[in-house]
C-alpha cells in the first residue's frame, strides 16, 4: 500500500521536509528563548554548546547516510545527505557567529587572538573552513564542473569530522565522558570506511 | 546604657520544622519508589506530570529561610546584582553535575540539617559547629561581592555571612598553622556527581581547596550562609560556604564539612586536576591567561538575553587589589597562579 502510494519522488520529499522540521524548528526555538533570556542563567554559553553540539550531530548523521544506503539499498536516503550536510554547515557557522556576535561581543582582536592563542579553537577553525568549501562546492552545477576532483575535495568530510572530535575533546574543562563517547562513534563511522582508507593507502605506497 | 537589640536568628524550632517534614516526606516518598519517575517526569516537561499529585511545588524545592543580618556596604554596592534567579539556577557544582542547569535540577533534595562542620588541625581550641550554630554564632552581616568564575564569566551577588577570620580567631591556631585547608561533604548518596563519573566531570571527591592563613584572615574572606537574604540554596553551597572574591570562583568551596588548619600547603582539586591550567592561589589575574581562553575580559551575566552587551574588562584581584594586593608582594604571580 505505502509504496503505491508514496513514488520513490515523495518519499524523497517527505524525508527532506522530516530533515527541515528537525533541523530548522529548534534553532528559531533555542534563539527565540536566548534572545528572551529564557535559556537559564548564561543563553550566550546555552546557545553556543547548542549549535556545537548540533552541528557536531548533524555532521555524524550525514556520515552515516552512505553505510546506510549501501547496507539497506535505500537509495532515496543518499539524496538527503547534501541538506544534512548543509545544516551541519549552518549550525557551525552559527556556532561561530554566535561566538564573534555574543561572546568576544565583536572585539575583533580578541577574536583573532582566540582563534590563533587558543589550540582547540584553531582546531575548530580549520574545521569549518574545510567544510565552507564543501558547502560553496554542493551545488549540482559545480559538482558537474568539478567531475572528479569533486569527490577527491569532499573527501576532506573525514577529516572535518576527526577535527570537531578533537575540537569538542579539548574544550572541556574535565567532564570528558561525552567527548569520548562522541569520539566512540566518529571512530567507528569511520571504520566503516576502511575499505576506501586501505585503498588510499595501497596508492600512496 | 549599652542596649543591644537581640539578634533575631531566623532559624527558630518553628522555622526548621516544616523543613524536616518536608524531608521526611521525600524519603517516605523514595521508600514508596515515587521520587524516581517524578524526577524523570518533571525533567523531561517542565511542570505538569501525572505525579504533581505527590510533587507540589513546594515539596520539589528545598526550602530556603529568611535571615537576619546587617549591611555592610562594599565597593560593589553600587554594581547591577545579577538577579536572583540566574545566581540560584547557573552553578558550577559538580557534585550536582556539571552542567549549569544540573545543580539546581539535582540538589532539591540535599540534606544540609543535620550538618557538622569541624574546625581542627593546628588550633587550640578545636570546634565542632552544628546547623544551628553556622546561623547564631557570629553576627550574618550582608556584603555584595563580584564572583569571577575561571570559565570568563561574572557575577554580582550579595552574600550573606560572617568573616572567616572571626572563626578562626576563635578556634586559636597554634604557631605551626601556615595554611586552612577546606574539605566538601562526601556523600555519593547525596550528591550524584560524587556517585557517577559521567555527571561529576570526572573529578576526585570530595572537593578540597586551601587557602594561606594571611588570606584566610584577611577581612574580605567570608564564610557565607546565604544569599540574597535568605539561607543558602543547596546548588549554591548550602549550608556554608567559602567566598573569596578576588580569587576564581572555584576556590570558594561549597558545602564544607571540614576546616584544617595545616603547616603545609594543603592539595586542591582543580590544581590536581590540571596542574598547568589551575594553581594554588587562583587571584583574578587579567594578564595571566587560562592556557585554553583568555582572561583579559568576562562577561557580567546580569538580566538581558543574548543581545546583552555585557563583556567588561577584567581587573586585577577582581578589583580588589587595594584590600589584597600587599599579601602578594614578595611573589611572583605570573608563576604562581
Amino acid at each position: 500500500m505505502f509504496h503505491q502510494r508514496f513514488s520513490s519522488k515523495n518519499k524523497t520529499l517527505l524525508l527532506k521536509v522530516v530533515i527541515h522540521l528537525g533541523a530548522f524548528i529548534p534553532l528559531i526555538y533555542m534563539y527565540y528563548l536566548a534572545i528572551g533570556d529564557q535559556l537559564g542563567g548564561d543563553p550566550v554559553e546555552a546557545i553556543i554548546h547548542f549549535t556545537g553540539i548540533g552541528a557536531f550531530n548533524l555532521l555524524l548523521i550525514t556520515l552515516l547516510i552512505t553505510p546506510l544506503t549501501k547496507r539497506f539499498k535505500l537509495k532515496m536516503l543518499m539524496n538527503t545527505r547534501r541538506l544534512l550536510g548543509l545544516y551541519a554547515f549552518t549550525y557551525a557557522m552559527l556556532h561561530i557567529l554566535n561566538f564573534l556576535f555574543f561572546e568576544v561581543q565583536f572585539n575583533l582582536s580578541l577574536f583573532v587572538e582566540e582563534i590563533f592563542d587558543r589550540a582547540y579553537i584553531t582546531v575548530g577553525m580549520l574545521a569549518a573552513l574545510c567544510l565552507l568549501a564543501l558547502a560553496v562546492t554542493s551545488f549540482s552545477r559545480v559538482k558537474r564542473t568539478m567531475g572528479k576532483s569533486w569527490q577527491t575535495l569532499h573527501n576532506l568530510i573525514y577529516l572535518i569530522v576527526l577535527l570537531v572530535a578533537i575540537h569538542f575533546y579539548w574544550s572541556v574543562k574535565s567532564e570528558i565522558i561525552e567527548p569520548l563517547i562522541y569520539i566512540v562513534i566518529t571512530v567507528f563511522l569511520l571504520s566503516l570506511r576502511h575499505h576506501k582508507f586501505k585503498r588510499w593507502f595501497r596508492r600512496a605506497r | 546604657m549599652l542596649i543591644k537589640t537581640p539578634h533575631k536568628n531566623s532559624l527558630s524550632e518553628n522555622d526548621i520544622t516544616p523543613e524536616n517534614i518536608y524531608h521526611d516526606r521525600r524519603d517516605l516518598l523514595k521508600k514508596m519508589g515515587f521520587i524516581g519517575a517524578g524526577a524523570l517526569l518533571s525533567s523531561a516537561s517542565a511542570n505538569a506530570g501525572a505525579l504533581d499529585f505527590f510533587n507540589t511545588k513546594r515539596a520539589r524545592n528545598f526550602v530556603t529561610t529568611p535571615l537576619t543580618y546587617n549591611k555592610v556596604p562594599t565597593d560593589a554596592s553600587v554594581a547591577q546584582l545579577t538577579p536572583e534567579k540566574k545566581v540560584i539556577s547557573h552553578n558550577n557544582f559538580y557534585e550536582f553535575g556539571a552542567q549549569k542547569q544540573q545543580p539546581a535540577e539535582l540538589a532539591q533534595g540535599f540534606k544540609v540539617n543535620p550538618w557538622q562542620l569541624s574546625i581542627g588541625g593546628e588550633v587550640d581550641n578545636p570546634m565542632l559547629l552544628d546547623h544551628d550554630d553556622l546561623y547564631k554564632s557570629f553576627d550574618l552581616e550582608e556584603r555584595i561581592y563580584r564572583l569571577r568564575c575561571v570559565e570568563a564569566w561574572s557575577m554580582v551577588v550579595p552574600w550573606i555571612g560572617f568573616p572567616l577570620a572571626k572563626l578562626l580567631k576563635k578556634a586559636q591556631p597554634n604557631s605551626k598553622a601556615k595554611y586552612v585547608a577546606f574539605e566538601t561533604l562526601y556523600d555519593p548518596k547525596q550528591m550524584p556527581g560524587q556517585a557517577s563519573r559521567r555527571l561529576g566531570g570526572g573529578i576526585d571527591y570530595p572537593y578540597v581547596e586551601g587557602l594561606r592563613l594571611d588570606e584566610a584572615m584577611n577581612p574580605l574572606t567570608l564564610m557565607s550562609v546565604g544569599l540574597y537574604g535568605k539561607t543558602l540554596p543547596p546548588q549554591n553551597g548550602a549550608p556554608i560556604r567559602l567566598v573569596v572574591p578576588w580569587k576564581y570562583g572555584f576556590k570558594s568551596i561549597k558545602s564544607i564539612v571540614s576546616i584544617k588548619l595545616v603547616e603545609k600547603m594543603p592539595p586542591t582539586t582543580w590544581n590536581i586536576l590540571a596542574p598547568n591550567e589551575y594553581g594554588f592561589y587562583a587571584n583574578v589575574n587579567p594578564a595571566v591567561d587560562h592556557p585554553r581562553w583568555s582572561q583579559a575580559s568576562e562577561r557580567r551575566i546580569t538580566s538581558g538575553g543574548l543581545f546583552a552587551r555585557n563583556r567588561i574588562e577584567t581587573l586585577p584581584f577582581n578589583g580588589y587589589g587595594e584590600q589584597v594586593a600587599d599579601l602578594y608582594k614578595n611573589i611572583d604571580l605570573r608563576k604562581n597562579y
